[in-house]
């Protein structure tokens, strides 16, 4: 058989069941063969952009490897935006390219481009196969590197002439990865010593992160947080971890957190982090965040642990794992240690969420608040709806006023913050969970940077639903220039309500898909509800919202989280003892 | 800061000189001194890196370095705890009227003299970066016309080899 053949028989093999891509020269050879695939499906986007995300959405939802193809120069740098994205966020894709042939590589050559140099500081690996017999090695090893410890995308680069040689094919072939061995059981010791943390801690945190999602820890730490009585809080790539309906979800910390969750960590003396990183937009200023916090640091990159904000008591292991030896340690240890009562420390947090609450104003020029939108669709979809979203104002409040219960219901770009993201992971997600409903909540902005992938859900029976909540503006960036530029809005109008270009319902049903507005408060539910009934195409619905509106509770960019901002001007945690 | 000397066993594969390189100015690191070459194992490469930077950023890189797939292993060897060796071949002026306390330089050092000409003699030596920096201190009074150093190696004192354990 050929090489091509080897690589459709080799993604068959390790039970790859979509690919995101499109054909060019150097990939076509691959292409071929896979038209009599029956096991890979092959859904055929309109810019590799469009697939990389697909793959990540794909990926977020179900748990398994996305995987997106590319040809070699434009089509793989095209790719280079969803892996950076990927990256960030510890996803697991496969990204297979084709490669100039052998003897053509570094002459220049026709859509050349050296992706694996390209894609290294932004890929968990990549590799260039020289060797057509290297193939399923190649494709496994891709496979077993993106889905194991720290998931990560994986860069696949196939020269042509690889691809349409002859080889041989054997499944499984063997692994050569002597470099490559993940942690995942931690160290029976320092989940001893955190357990003393904690038993002896009054005002612990429980610091949930991303990792608790990939490592399907979320009923672990449902029973961890019920048994031990700490308050949680969620970031934004946990959302979903544990149920928002849950008395001790403090919520979401961080640059738009709720000021609960962001001044139980504050005032907390014991961060137990799970699978999280002590990202910037967490914790803000790193010098004031968290001052009386010792700190539990779990996470299975050992390059994470003290990275940010050196951890007392480190522990490095899958996240399930740890969570699951944590409850029995914490049994052992209650059974001696002198119980902590965390009555008042509930008591403070308490008064602090229930004045400062999460909320909105309607906005005083009587147009459509943008919040309102969002917490609507939330309420009106089915339980087991997933929700993703673009990177701006819309991706804070669907954050925030979308009330999540499960895991793998919230999928976003968090890390590399990538507008544009929605509209094609909602087409992965789909693929991935087509009984459920996909909502991307989106921005105008963002929805004119990847919007050309609903002609592919049209085509390929993908019928997502995308609610763009257009203020007509780069809402976020205007809403940095209305409390920071002095009100200067340097390019941020992108006219959508001025002129009405482009008009969503019409572009949407030239897309193949159905357009709904709605311009008033009246007039949401009605939508929402035609938009859940249609089931055949995917729908837009145009929510035409107030530009003033703004995402609060804020910490301003370089300052401590304890500035927090409830509302414009009022700092509920500053020079003041709550 | 201080300077550190990793020895790091890697993959014998095309571009993992550029992964590690790139890792380093990526994360803001400079790197003083590297050296690559053969070990005792076919498909391994051993790569021995000098940087000066403080004890927890050296830890983070470190970090960092295992996670490349490629990296098999990295030590940090102890400058007391270990052999570390430079080689340096300087083409230092040299006429009639100078070339004898040119020489006497170079036996002081236990370098030796390599290549010969009327106006000039290339020096090779071998050493710490310390002691061939004293070197060339001394050789600098009569012009260097050129110098060109390698990188640092570095191997534990001992019996031990930690290509042996990483190996196995």
């Amino acid at each position: 058989m050929t090489g091509a053949q080897s690589l459709v028989r080799s993604l068959e093999a390790v039970g790859c069941e979509v690919v995101f891509g499109i054909p060019g020269g150097t990939i076509l050879p691959a292409y071929d063969p896979l038209l009599d695939s029956t096991k890979v499906r092959h859904i055929l986007v309109r810019h590799e952009q469009g697939a990389g995300h697909a793959a990540t959405g794909y990926a977020q939802a179900t748990g398994k490897v996305g995987v997106c193809m590319a040809t070699s120069g434009p089509g793989a740098t095209n790719l280079v935006t969803p892996i950076a994205d990927a990256n960030m966020d510890s996803v697991p894709i496969v990204a297979i390219t084709g490669q100039q042939s052998r003897p053509l590589i570094g002459t220049d050559a026709f859509q050349e481009a050296d992706i694996c140099g390209i894609t290294m500081p932004i890929t968990k690996h990549n590799v260039l196969v020289t060797d057509p017999a290297d193939i399923p090695r190649a494709i496994a090893e891709a496979f077993h590197i993106a889905s194991t410890g720290r998931p990560g995308p994986v860069l696949v680069d196939i020269p042509k002439d690889v691809l349409q040689e002859q080889t041989s094919f054997s499944w499984p072939p063997e692994m050569r990865l002597p470099g490559y061995r993940p942690t995942t059981r931690p160290h029976g010791k320092q989940v001893r010593e955190a357990a003393k943390l904690i038993v002896a801690a009054s005002k612990p945190v429980l610091y949930v992160g991303g990792g608790v999602i990939k490592a399907d820890a979320h009923a672990e730490l449902l029973l961890l947080a019920e048994e031990s009585g700490i308050p949680v809080v969620t970031t934004l790539m946990a959302r979903g971890a544990f149920p928002d309906s849950h008395e001790q979800h403090m919520g979401m910390p961080g640059m738009h957190g709720t000021v609960g969750a962001v001044a139980a960590m504050q005032k907390s003396d014991l961060l137990i982090a799970l699978g999280a990183r002590f990202d910037d937009r967490v914790t803000g200023q790193l010098n004031s965040f968290a001052p009386d916090a010792q700190i539990i640091h779990a996470d299975i990159d050992p390059a994470e642990i003290s990275k940010n904000r050196r951890a007392d008591v480190p522990i490095v292991g899958d996240c399930k794992e740890i969570i699951t030896e944590l409850i029995d340690a914490l049994r052992t240890e209650r059974e001696t240690a002198t119980k902590v009562d965390l009555a008042p420390w509930w008591a403070t947090l308490n008064s602090i969420r229930e004045t400062f609450p999460l909320g909105y104003d309607w906005p005083e020029d009587g147009t459509l608040s943008p919040q309102y939108a969002i917490e609507r669709i939330g309420v009106l979809s089915p339980a087991d709806t997933i929700y993703t979203a673009g990177v701006g104002q819309h991706q804070m409040w669907a954050a925030q006023f979308v009330k999540y219960e499960h895991p793998r219901t919230w999928i976003n770009s968090g890390g590399l913050g990538t507008m544009g993201f929605a509209v094609p992971a909602a087409m992965g997600i789909k693929a991935g969970e087509p009984g459920r409903t996909v909502w991307a909540i989106d921005g105008d902005g963002c929805f004119q940077m990847t919007n050309q992938e609903l002609a592919t859900c049209a085509i390929e029976g993908l019928p997502v639903k995308i609610a763009v909540i257009n203020n007509g503006n780069l809402g976020m960036v205007r809403q940095w220039q209305t409390l920071f530029y002095g009100e200067r809005y340097s390019n941020t109008d992108l006219g959508t309500h001025k002129h009405r270009i482009p008009d969503f319902k019409l572009l949407a049903e030239a897309l193949g898909c159905a357009g709904l507005r709605a311009e008033s408060r009246e007039e949401v539910d009605e939508v929402i509800g035609k938009a859940l009934e249609i089931n055949d195409r995917p729908v837009v619905v145009d929510f035409v919202v107030g530009k003033d509106a703004q995402v609060w509770p804020m910490v301003a960019a370089g300052t401590g989280n304890s500035e927090i901002m409830a509302a414009r001007g009022i700092r509920p945690l500053f020079d003041e003892d709550l | 800061m201080t300077r550190h000397t990793l020895s790091v066993l890697v993959e014998d594969k095309p571009g993992v000189l550029a992964r590690v390189a790139g890792l380093f100015s990526r994360r803001g690191f400079n790197i003083e001194s590297l050296a690559v070459g053969r070990t005792e194992y076919p498909d391994i490469s051993r790569m021995t890196i000098v940087v000066s930077v403080d004890e927890l950023p050296l830890e983070q890189v470190t970090k960092q370095l295992n996670k490349l797939i490629n990296v098999i292993k990295i030590v940090e060897l102890e400058p007391s705890a270990s052999v570390q060796r430079q080689l340096v071949l300087i083409k230092v002026r040299a006429d009639a009227t100078v070339r004898s306390q040119v020489l006497e330089t170079v036996q002081l050092f236990r370098a030796k003299v390599v290549d010969v000409s009327p106006e000039a003699v290339t020096i090779e030596a071998t050493g710490t970066s310390e002691k061939l920096d004293a070197l060339l201190r001394m050789l600098e009074p009569y012009g260097l016309r050129e110098i060109v150093q390698s990188g640092m190696v570095a191997i534990g004192r001992g019996a031990r080899s930690i290509t042996a354990t990483a190996v196995r």
